[in-house]
């Protein structure tokens, strides 16, 4: 199964003595599962699971220029982001079609870090840097670990691991600490629905850091299978399935995340509706996947473009794009390889009791 | 994890022969490649099957994947519990994940199935 092509991070030979199922995944070898998809997503949503996240990228954006430029180059409203809150975003094409998703941080007035798909970080460095005139740009993927420890004991266990309290880090906030004489950044963000924190770190610490926090008998390893079960719970989209360079912000449901002044790149059409992203429910265990057809009235009207058996939904759910004017049926079938199964659109995120967003002051 | 009571078929399905009635299910191999199973579909009681031709699937978070039956018959049992439970498959694929019983009809069943000895090749290639 190993490519000698695919990328490594600094993990991957913890995740193969671990007994890890390994695959590519944006380019790199990483872990899908350790224990199984359905015992890690469990175990995320109900004490802490430690997922390595090495292969996402980190652009440093600096200067006085920085918050300017790159106002005309995210959709994110750099007005009101101030240091210590990220926000999540979008870099667009002039169509209004999404290039990639991604997390700002304010480090400071001028000093940002972006958070970028890992499959995304080269197309986003050429698109970002050729656009940057006077901010200094740099692609520090490369030095950064990522690690995201994701579940309702995530808390404790970081407070334990680096001796002090942590609650005062709000929903989208973060802070620039220390861990071993190294700078680590704790902020209060993920994938999961849960309460959790995304951790990045100097690439050489993250080894120790995994070791340090799997130490914790609340913690153990999940790989990316359950990460994308718990994100579909969530109504949380993968670029690459639910978001891409045709869909706009707005068809895939973020139209109201909009709201910067700045005259951002595909800003006049980024509000433009022709698809809808909706969310289904499907009637039992069995699953839509991406590419499947969305059928009204035995007529294709959408795709699937993510679908999945769903743990704590205990039945299977999809994300799919449907024609606008479509979009407010009660009910569709999905033709998958082997069945047409019914389909009704669900209000997301389909997991309501997430505690990602739980109040801890 | 390849019991040697046990025929085998190169599609990763087990055969255990009792009298002239196959028990039928998928192997270890089969569920640990799979991964977690979230639904099966299973043929129903009466229904005709043949060896080498599909007869069902199994779905996992992950993937999907054909089930073949391994010999000529009639389905006289199929595991219901399996509809809430695919997990047992997962977690006990010789026992508790067995999926249907079939009563053989035509020829030598063990034609064309593979010897524990012979799914152990298999499995090494």
């Amino acid at each position: 199964m190993t490519d000698a092509a695919l990328s490594t991070t600094p993990l991957t030979a913890r995740h193969q003595a671990l007994g890890a199922k390994m695959a590519d995944f944006a380019g790199f070898l990483m872990p899908i599962q350790y224990a199984g998809i359905i015992a890690e997503h469990t175990h995320t949503r109900t004490r802490a699971s430690l997922f390595d996240i090495c292969h996402m990228g980190e652009f440093l954006i600096a200067g006085d220029a920085a918050k300017a430029e790159l106002s005309r180059v995210l959709t994110h409203n750099l007005e009101t982001l101030a240091p210590g809150r990220c926000r999540y975003g979008f870099l667009l094409n002039e169509g209004g079609g999404i290039i990639d998703d991604c997390i700002l941080y304010c480090l400071a007035e001028d000093h940002y870090m972006l958070v970028v798909n890992g499959a995304r970080v080269q197309v986003d460095r050429e698109w970002i840097a050729a656009r940057l005139h006077q901010a200094h740009f740099e692609d520090v993927s490369d030095d950064t670990g990522k690690l995201d420890l994701q579940g309702p004991a995530s808390l404790e266990v970081l407070e334990a691991l680096l001796g002090q309290s942590l609650r005062h880090i709000p929903y989208f906030g973060f802070a620039q600490l220390e861990w071993q004489g190294q700078p680590l950044l704790v902020s209060r963000t993920g994938y999961t629905g849960e309460l959790g924190y995304e951790l990045y770190c100097p690439a050489d610490q993250a080894g120790p850091l995994w070791d340090a926090l799997l130490v914790h008998e609340a913690v153990k390893p999940a790989g990316l299978g359950a990460r994308d079960t718990l994100r579909l719970e969530m109504g949380l989209p993968l670029y690459g399935h639910d978001l891409d360079e045709v869909h706009t912000p707005a068809e895939a449901g973020y139209g109201g995340l909009l709201t910067s002044n700045a005259d951002y790149i595909g800003k006049a059409r980024a509000l433009a509706v022709r698809e809808k992203l909706v969310g289904l429910l499907l009637d039992g265990r069995r699953s839509a996947r991406h590419g499947d057809a969305v059928l009204l009235d035995g007529v294709q009207v959408g795709v699937v473009t993510s679908g999945s058996f769903c743990p704590s939904l205990n039945g299977a759910a999809a994300l799919a794009f449907i024609q606008a004017d479509k979009a407010g049926a009660a009910a569709y079938a999905i033709r998958t390889a082997r069945a047409e199964l019914p389909a009704v659109p669900a209000e997301l995120p389909f997991h309501k009791t997430g505690t990602a967003r739980i109040k801890l002051t | 994890m390849i019991p040697d009571d046990l025929l085998y078929t190169k599609t990763h399905e087990w055969v255990r022969m009792e009298d002239d009635e196959a028990v039928v299910g998928i192997t270890h191999f089969a569920q640990s490649q799979l991964g977690d199973l979230t639904f099966v579909e299973l043929p129903k009681v009466g229904d005709t099957v043949t060896a080498g031709e599909e007869m069902g699937s199994v779905e996992s978070v992950k993937a999907a994947s054909e089930i073949y039956s391994p010999v000529d018959g009639e389905v006289v049992a199929v595991n219901e519990e399996l509809a809430d439970t695919p997990e047992a498959i997962n977690e006990d694929p010789y026992g508790e994940g067995w999926m249907v019983r079939v009563r053989v009809t035509g020829g030598q069943p063990s034609d064309g199935l593979l010897t524990p000895e012979e799914y152990a090749e298999l499995l090494e290639e």
